[in-house]
């Protein structure tokens, strides 16, 4: 079917920030996760935990923690504010100071009308949550030290909060403590440290859960104040605590990597005498867990070694799925490399920075399978950090390569790129026109002609690009009047169309010509995480999070007939199993059946006339099509062509020279750049 | 073991003049590997060509009034002898030269001590005052001044060259005051370097040194009157220039001779090999003190290697070259040639390492045997006396007390010594048992012997007849503790107790009281056969009677029946196979058993075969049963002996008609294993491949590649 060369690229030095906490919301099936680097994701955890929207991050904001209420989400951090965000807009709304010094947890009632935030001056803030706002309400009793970790008692009307060696209940009306329960300290050496209560669950029937630096999990009770039963789970520290919906099980995360569960169960079979039980012990983190939390048939994790891990609880889960694998979030849902196509080059958006690479140059040719002899090594051009402390959100870097614009929260810029041999300068474009404040999502046109903008409620702006500036020409807005920000853009290879994708789902073709919405396409129950315009058919191809995918044809205003095919006869079981959403869709010019998708761990090229797999062929069947005569290959040949030569991939682009740029970000580069973990006595070592 | 064969007179020794221990002036190297150079003190040198027991001679006088100064030597590398005479005179002539007189003479400005020479390389001359000049260097000039290299008191004892690597070094001791010290001289650069020789109080001057070159350094051994040999190692190429002073001689005592109650005046070593002393002049361990013998000692076990009484007074002299050591004694030079094999002890401790670790007891009790009289460094002759005037009174009774007697005696003599000192007197103890038993045939002390076993100082080197003796008395418990103990046990012997034993009906052995570990592991061993057996029919479910009665009757139906079923009965006696099994843990080497082995007959051949086919089977059956035993042939060690007995017989047992069926199912057991290889081949193959394929991936950060999809 065809050769291509490839450019493997390891050189993007990407570093996943580590997890810090995690809200979930059961009502609407949203995780809220919080990076060291101050960024917030949510996940979708009914739509394969596909990362929906990402809140940047900023300098010095360290998130400590998260609080759900209702569908809004709160924020504190070591910087004394509560920060409420615009989910809609993926910005943060506002930030408020709770005067109290470093917030070390915050948490909301089940009631949803208030916060209470645990200070490093030792108060207990509470907060009203109103229609548009916060309120303070009053401090809780000072304490001496501070408040590391609090939890909500059902009713609202009592809250316990870990410190310093102890554990405090208060009375939310009175603001006086009830109890005081002192944790101990450990033996030996350690005697001299105090005991963190680094986290604490109050469940409803009034026992209260601790977790602590010395390792053990405790449980107490709220009426006498007394110690119940202690579990010691770890030699290390006890870092996160959850509990299931309905109570019956607790998660607890420690900084040894391990998730301990208990589990509410009668010890006598029949009888209602019930006790909480250490059952399991899952072990998929390398370094501290920071944050658990137990959904409805999963305990997810995050911590130190920023990979988000979704474990499934097998006795929660009826039928085998892919829905019941372990499943490892190592990458943003997002593109973080760019290619311009013409030129040859790269753009790495890092948090804090840009870089601008040129692809390296071979020289003969060689057999498949072998490396070619590197002519000129890869370069870096451009080193381009960002003003201000914000973020960057999006990117890009136009075909030609000669304009690369970002943008963070608050600002966007756009550069323009001088490339004389080995020369290469930049200027920013002083001018911008005010619709260009800032972008979610940003593309150019094939042509470099033209920067599309993704604004807020939906819209996109369009500016044309020009050697004497930039310049305003027009706003799309879609028909149906959703407000999510846009998180993906495609515009066609002729300049006809330009689709956009929304976190609603929804999918909005506009003429360009006429900058009017042309149509939508049907909006399906799972989110797009890749699409493109075919540059012959102008047919829009869309990948979706359930490993679905439709090709839509613009002209006519409906699917293919390819598409209603593949939808008919479903997509092999095995493609459907991978775990990972694709994130790039391309087409290569010289075969216009082909389609190029890639996700983490493969490479796919898509013939489209080719027949389609079903359940009984073998779907990664290249090693076998290797080893057969050229004739015998086009009967056992089909549709999906898997290359899994490559690993950990965040990017595969193809550029206009017919070969293939594949950046990898093997995961052992990663970790070998994460702090040590807890040293650990492994047997025989 | 090394051997001292018969010897013969090469030439008398002249009158000796004066008390002082030397009978004659030097034997030396000649021209020839058995050419030597013999200088006697009254006037003539003789060059003789010693080949086999003859020998003949060419004499060159001195006129009278002469007096020879030292040695003469040959220059090999001119052809010519050089001798000096009157302490200046230099004489060099060609070996057609009958009269001195008409020889090459100089006269040298200073007193010259020694001519010393190495093969292949030029003569050296060593003046009193310790100066070196090569000879050629000196004839050019002859009265060029020498310098005073040593004080004026200070006399050059005793000097030698050692030659390497186209080096020489000199080393020559010197004496002033007492104090003993060592020159070492090197050439290109030239330096000297001074080294002081220990000395403790009560110990004089070494009297005999011997130095020898072992790879890049200097072994130089000395031996004291008090029986201590030392050996230092000086290194061939100093880095030292000598100008840091005197340093002392650092040393280790690796050899403590036995010494007898007369006071010494004389005696000498000479290193003979890197584990072989040879020593003249200190007393036999087990013998009367009143007589002298030329002994070699092996230094690594400590143990007497061979010995011979030598007649007449002992002078401080010994000489070695070319397998033949050079003895004056008495009135006469003796040539006795000897030869040092590579110990089988040394093969065979490498052989009994190999095997597991259940079996390394007695190889473990040895070596705690040799670093103990290592250790013994800080032993004086005051406990060596004491031990040795008692000694004797005990020993006394054995020649003439009743067998009861004698073992309570040897018993309390045992409990009595102390350990340090009982390694020693053990043998002595034994030598004298076992030559009044071979004398007396109603002597036989079994349980002296076996106390004196139990003591572990025993080995075969120790007391050879011992074993043969118990082989003549067919006492095989004895042979078994002896089995078990010592690890240098010839193989000649080894082979002849294994003829022995299998010459010797079942019958007879059943009766024989053996250790009782080795016949439970040859019950146990026997037992889980048929218990296996009874195993296998329950796990079956069904076994036919008819079957089950034919196997109980006669197991060589089964054979016919099944021509794949394993004969798993044992074809020994259980007695006769727990000494077999001793005989397969000693310790050999092949080169040396296979000539030995030849000498069994084919019957024995086959039985032999037969068991360790029986215990082979038995082993790969039973692999993961582990029969409680402390010593037991490891698998190695069987299929080595089944490969030996096979190497030696093969052609007889080819054609032995008996012989087919045991040769047929070896020979199916080996293809079979073949197969497995060369299976376990192919799969090594395969996982290199996956190994390879895995490394392929690294490429760095950057690479190009062309991938192809189908």
């Amino acid at each position: 079917m065809g050769e291509f060369k490839v450019h493997r690229v390891r050189f993007f030095d990407y570093m996943p920030s580590g997890i810090r906490a995690l809200a979930f919301n059961g009502d609407t099936e949203r995780m809220a996760v919080a990076r060291m680097d101050g960024s917030v994701e949510i996940f979708h955890c009914s739509d394969r935990f596909f990362q929906e929207k990402i809140i940047p991050g900023r300098e010095q904001c360290g998130i400590e923690g998260l609080s759900w209420v209702g569908e809004r989400l709160f924020s504190a951090g070591l910087n004394g504010g509560i920060t409420e965000y615009d989910l809609t807009n993926q910005k943060v709304k506002y930030t408020i100071d709770a005067y109290g010094g470093p917030i070390w947890t915050i948490t909301g009632n089940q009631q949803g009308t208030h916060l209470a935030v645990g200070c490093e001056d030792g108060t207990v803030k509470l907060f009203e949550v109103n229609e548009d706002k916060i309120q303070f309400e009053r401090n809780l009793d000072r304490q001496k030290s501070r408040i590391v970790s609090l939890s909500w008692h059902t009713s609202g009307s009592k809250i316990a909060a870990g410190m310093m060696d102890m554990i405090q209940i208060f009375n939310v009306e009175t603001g006086h403590s009830i109890h005081r329960m002192l944790a101990d300290r450990g033996v030996g050496t350690s005697r001299s440290k105090e005991c963190v209560v680094w986290s604490v669950v109050y469940l409803s029937d009034g026992t209260i859960v601790s977790g602590d630096s010395v390792g053990m999990v405790k449980l107490w009770d709220d009426q006498t104040g007394t110690l119940i039963k202690s579990h010691n789970v770890t030699k290390c520290d006890v870092l996160a605590l959850s509990v299931s919906q309905n109570e019956d099980s607790l998660v607890a995360g420690t900084s040894e990597g391990t998730v301990v569960q208990f589990q509410f169960v009668s010890m006598v079979l029949g009888k209602d005498d019930k006790e909480w039980v250490r059952t399991r012990t899952f072990k998929n983190h390398t370094h501290d867990i920071r944050a658990v939390a137990e959904i409805t048939t999963a305990v997810v994790s995050g911590g130190m070694d920023a990979q988000l891990v979704v474990k499934p609880l097998l006795d929660k889960i009826e039928v085998r799925s892919a829905a019941s694998a372990l499943r490892k979030i190592h990458f943003p849902h997002r593109r973080l490399v760019f290619c311009a196509r013409n030129s040859g080059l790269m753009l790495f958006q890092y948090p804090g920075h840009l870089e601008l690479w040129r692809l390296g140059e071979s020289e003969g040719k060689g057999i498949p399978g072998s490396s070619l002899f590197v002519k000129r090594n890869p370069e870096k051009l451009l080193h381009l950090k960002v003003k201000g402390e914000d973020h960057i959100r999006c990117s890009a870097v136009s075909p030609c390569g000669e304009w690369i614009v970002y943008s963070t929260a608050s600002s966007l810029r756009l550069y323009r790129l001088h490339c004389d041999n080995n020369n290469v300068s930049i200027t920013k474009i002083s001018k911008l026109p005010k619709v260009l404040s800032s972008a979610n999502q940003l593309c150019f046109s094939s042509d470099s002609s033209h920067l599309f903008s993704a604004s807020t409620q939906s819209s996109v702006h369009i500016v044309s690009l020009s050697q004497s500036g930039c310049k305003f020409v027009g706003t799309l807005k879609p028909k149906s009047g959703s407000h999510q920000a846009i998180h993906l853009l495609a515009a066609s290879e002729d300049g006809e169309w330009l689709a956009s994708a929304n976190s609603d789902h929804e999918v909005h073709i506009y003429n360009l010509q006429t900058r009017k919405a042309h149509c939508t396409v049907p909006v399906y129950s799972s989110a797009v995480t890749a699409m493109g315009i075919h540059p012959t058919t102008n047919c829009l191809f869309m990948m979706y999070a359930d490993q679905q995918m439709c090709e839509y044809s613009i002209e006519q205003k409906q699917y293919t007939d390819w598409s209603r095919t593949v939808q008919r006869k479903g997509l092999h079981r095995l493609w459907m199993e991978r775990d990972t959403p694709c994130l790039n869709v391309m087409f290569n010019p010289q075969n216009p059946s082909h389609v190029i998708l890639h996700d983490t761990y493969m490479l796919c090229i898509i013939d489209q006339s080719l027949p389609l797999p079903d359940d009984k062929t073998q779907f990664y069947n290249q090693l076998t099509l290797k080893s057969l005569t050229e004739d015998q290959r086009k009967s056992h040949s089909h549709a999906f062509k898997v290359c899994k030569t490559f690993k950990d991939i965040l990017c595969v682009e193809l550029i206009s020279d017919q070969s293939l740029v594949v950046v990898e970000r093997p995961l052992e580069d990663v970790a070998t750049q994460l702090p040590a973990p807890i040293k650990q006595k492994k047997f025989a070592t | 073991m090394a051997t001292l064969y018969e010897g013969y007179t090469l030439c008398g020794v002249g009158p000796v003049q004066n008390s002082s221990n030397i009978g004659i002036l030097g034997v030396e190297q000649g021209g020839d590997i058995d050419h030597v150079l013999v200088t006697d003190t009254s006037r003539s040198i003789t060059v003789y060509k010693v080949k086999g027991v003859t020998s003949y001679a060419i004499n060159t006088f001195l006129k009278q009034g002469q007096i020879i100064s030292c040695p003469a030597v040959f220059n090999t590398q001119s052809q010519e002898y050089v001798v000096v005479t009157d302490d200046r005179v230099v004489r060099v002539w060609k070996e057609d030269d009958v009269n001195l007189e008409k020889a090459f003479k100089a006269t040298v400005s200073a007193d010259v001590l020694k001519v010393l020479s190495a093969t292949d390389s030029e003569p050296v001359v060593l003046f009193c005052c310790g100066a070196v000049r090569f000879l050629d260097s000196l004839l050019a000039s002859p009265q060029q001044p020498m310098e005073d290299v040593l004080t004026e008191d200070e006399i050059i004892r005793w000097s030698t060259i050692v030659k390497a690597e186209h080096q020489l070094v000199i080393l020559f001791s010197t004496e002033q005051r007492g104090e003993h010290c060592l020159y070492v001289q090197r050439f290109n650069p030239n330096t000297l370097v001074k080294h002081r020789f220990e000395t403790e109080p009560g110990l004089s001057a070494p009297i005999s040194f011997s130095a020898t070159c072992r790879g890049s350094n200097i072994h130089l051994l000395y031996l004291y009157l008090n029986g201590s040999v030392y050996e230092s190692v000086l290194p061939f190429r100093s880095s030292s220039t000598g100008a840091e002073g005197v340093q002392a001689l650092s040393r280790s005592l690796c050899l403590s001779l036995p010494l007898g109650e007369e006071k010494l005046m004389s005696g000498a070593a000479v290193v003979l090999d890197e584990a072989h002393v040879a020593v003249v002049g200190f007393p036999h361990p087990s013998a009367g003190a009143c007589k002298d013998y030329l002994c070699i000692w092996n230094t690594h076990f400590q143990t007497l290697q061979a010995s011979k009484e030598m007649a007449g007074r002992i002078y401080s002299q010994l000489w070695c070259y070319s397998g033949k050591l050079y003895v004056p004694h008495g009135k006469m030079l003796s040539v006795i040639p000897f030869d040092c094999q590579k110990s089988s002890l040394a093969a065979a401790m490498g052989k009994q390492k190999q095997t597991s670790q259940s079996e390394s007891k007695s190889c473990r009790f040895v070596t705690s045997w040799t670093s103990q009289s290592c250790t013994d460094v800080t032993q004086t002759t005051e406990i060596k006396s004491r031990m040795s005037t008692r000694n004797v009174s005990d020993l006394s009774i054995i020649p003439t007390s009743a067998v009861e007697d004698v073992q309570a005696e040897v018993g309390e003599f045992i409990r009595r010594t102390p350990q340090a000192d009982l390694q020693l007197a053990a043998g002595r103890v034994a030598l004298e048992l076992v030559s009044r038993s071979q004398t007396d045939a109603n002597f036989y002390p079994q349980c002296a012997f076996l106390l004196l076993l139990e003591t572990r100082y025993l080995c075969y080197s120790v007391c050879p007849e011992l074993l043969s003796l118990a082989m003549v008395k067919k006492d095989f418990h004895l042979c078994q503790i002896a089995f078990q103990i010592f690890s240098d046990i010839p193989e000649a012997v080894t082979c002849a107790c294994l003829k022995t034993i299998l010459s010797t009906p079942d019958l007879e052995m059943e009766t024989v009281n053996l250790d009782m570990d080795s016949v439970i592991f040859m019950k146990e061993l026997t037992q889980a056969h048929s218990r296996s057996d009874e195993e296998g029919g329950q796990l079956n479910g069904f076994c036919h009677p008819a079957l089950e009665s034919d196997v109980s009757d006669t197991p060589s139906n089964k054979l016919q029946r099944d021509p794949f079923a394993l004969d798993m009965s044992c074809p020994v006696g259980l007695h006769k196979g727990a000494l077999l099994n001793e005989v397969l843990q000693t310790a050999y080497s092949d080169r040396s058993l296979l000539p030995h082995l030849k000498d069994l007959t084919v019957p024995q051949v086959i039985v032999f075969l037969q068991y360790l086919r029986f215990l082979y089977l038995k082993y790969s059956h039973d692999a993961h049963k582990q029969i409680r035993a402390l010593r037991t042939p490891s698998i190695s060690q069987i299929i080595d002996w089944v490969c030996l007995l096979l190497d030696a017989h093969f052609t007889v047992l080819a054609v032995a008609p008996e012989a087919k069926r045991l040769v047929f199912d070896l020979h199916k057991f080996v293809r079979s294993q073949v197969k497995l290889y060369a299976e376990l081949g192919k799969i090594e193959g395969s996982l290199q491949v996956l190994k390879s394929s895995k490394q392929s991936e690294d490429f760095g950060m950057y690479a190009i590649q062309v991938i192809e999809l189908f």
